[in-house]
């Protein structure tokens, strides 16, 4: 009763109730382009890399497929002249963000982007958010977060929950489009951390000296 | 502001989490600002994550997380207000205070914001202190204002 008979790319499918477009073309083995999309992780919708053409009763839209849930009849299409063209953009003002991602270049290459289109703003995150909910609905720490909004938002990291967690976790890290993250947490680590607490038995000034001596 | 009106404003609001933003923004009215240890305090009682507060109290700018004087002056800088002599009124109340625009002065008395307009374009120029409006105001009648300011 609950499957969901729909088409895309001309391919047959079968969807469950509640399936998103981008889940059931994967279940069919057809392809969508993502940057925020995590199967671990609720939709956020923030690339629209994922957007197709949905036609019902003779109507298309776009909609983005990794919120869009499966409907009867849906007829789907994940590549089209107008798809395309509107991926080359978004790659290429992702591109202005974070010239040297190189999961960002490969669809780049793909879509034929150009990496000059748009006045190079390198503020290397890209806002897909995959850290933040990461750390929020998986790992439940809270450790990094949004700040500011519009042009000036940036992750942020907690120090005193980062001090904690992360230095053992790191799962987040990976799951950086642009590397970024990493940088900024060596960034907080370095300005926010405490340093560890001395050995007791070792004696502060005796310590300072041994390592000005290494140095030598 | 002492932790124990922190405890009423957020028990007035039944500890629920969805009253967050108007916690803080009661926080804010009392106090001028917001303090880490207040949002520590409301994390903790409303049981919202640190990322949340920190998000949304960077997101509004009726938010600061640095110290503000105990009362706020906006001066109108929309057009009305600025042919109509709101620059001289600024530099006016900028050597008044000696403080800039965005600035605040070192006994929390005042802090100055530049605003772009406040609605009231009839009344230019204009300048909003702790939410009063002084309408038709000159760079002479500044200082007798600012001194009506304890
Ligand atoms: S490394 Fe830190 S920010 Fe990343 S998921 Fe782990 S605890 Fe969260």
């Amino acid at each position: 009763m609950s499957d969901i008979h729909m088409q895309i790319d001309g391919k047959e499918v079968i969807a469950k109730k509640g399936d998103t477009l981008l889940e059931a073309a994967k279940r069919a083995d057809i392809s969508i382009p993502t940057l925020c999309y995590h199967e671990k992780l609720k939709p956020y919708g923030a690339c629209r890399l994922c957007l197709v053409e949905a036609e019902k009763n003779g109507r298309t839209k776009l909609v983005v497929s990794c919120v869009y849930q499966a409907e009867k009849n849906l007829k789907v299409r994940t590549r089209s002249k107008k798809i395309d063209k509107i991926r080359k953009t978004l790659l290429e003002l992702l591109l202005a963000r974070a010239p040297d991602a190189p999961i960002i270049q490969d669809m780049a290459r793909e879509y034929g982007a150009e990496k000059d289109r748009f006045q190079q703003q390198a503020s290397f995150c890209v806002h897909c958010g995959l850290c933040v909910r990461y750390c929020a609905e998986v790992k439940k720490k809270n450790a990094i977060g949004f700040i500011d909004r519009g042009i000036r938002k940036e992750i942020s990291f907690i120090p005193e929950i980062a001090a904690r967690e992360c230095e053992s976790c790191k799962e987040c890290f990976p799951l950086c489009p642009t590397s970024y993250l990493q940088a900024a947490y060596v960034l907080v680590k370095g300005l926010t951390f405490l340093p560890e607490p001395p050995d007791p038995q070792v004696d502060l000034l005796d310590q300072g000296m041994e390592q000005g001596n290494e140095k030598k | 502001m002492d932790i124990e009106e922190i405890n009423q404003i957020i028990d007035r609001h039944h500890g629920e989490a969805s009253a967050l933003i108007q916690v803080m923004l009661e926080i804010q009215s009392k106090n001028h600002w917001l303090p880490g240890k207040a949002l520590e305090r409301v994390a903790e009682k409303l049981n919202v994550p640190m990322t949340r507060i920190r998000n949304i109290s960077t997101f509004y700018k009726a938010f600061s997380l640095v110290p503000k004087g105990r009362h706020e002056i906006n001066v109108c800088m929309g057009t009305a207000c600025h042919v109509r002599g709101a620059p001289r009124i600024l530099e006016t109340i900028q050597e008044e205070t000696g403080i800039k625009a965005g600035e605040t002065d070192s006994d929390l008395k005042f802090s100055l914001e530049t605003v772009n307009c406040l609605g009231c374009c009839a009344l230019g120029p204009v300048v909003e202190i702790d939410g009063k409006a002084h309408g038709k105001l000159s760079s002479a009648d500044v200082p007798n204002l600012l001194k009506s300011y304890e």
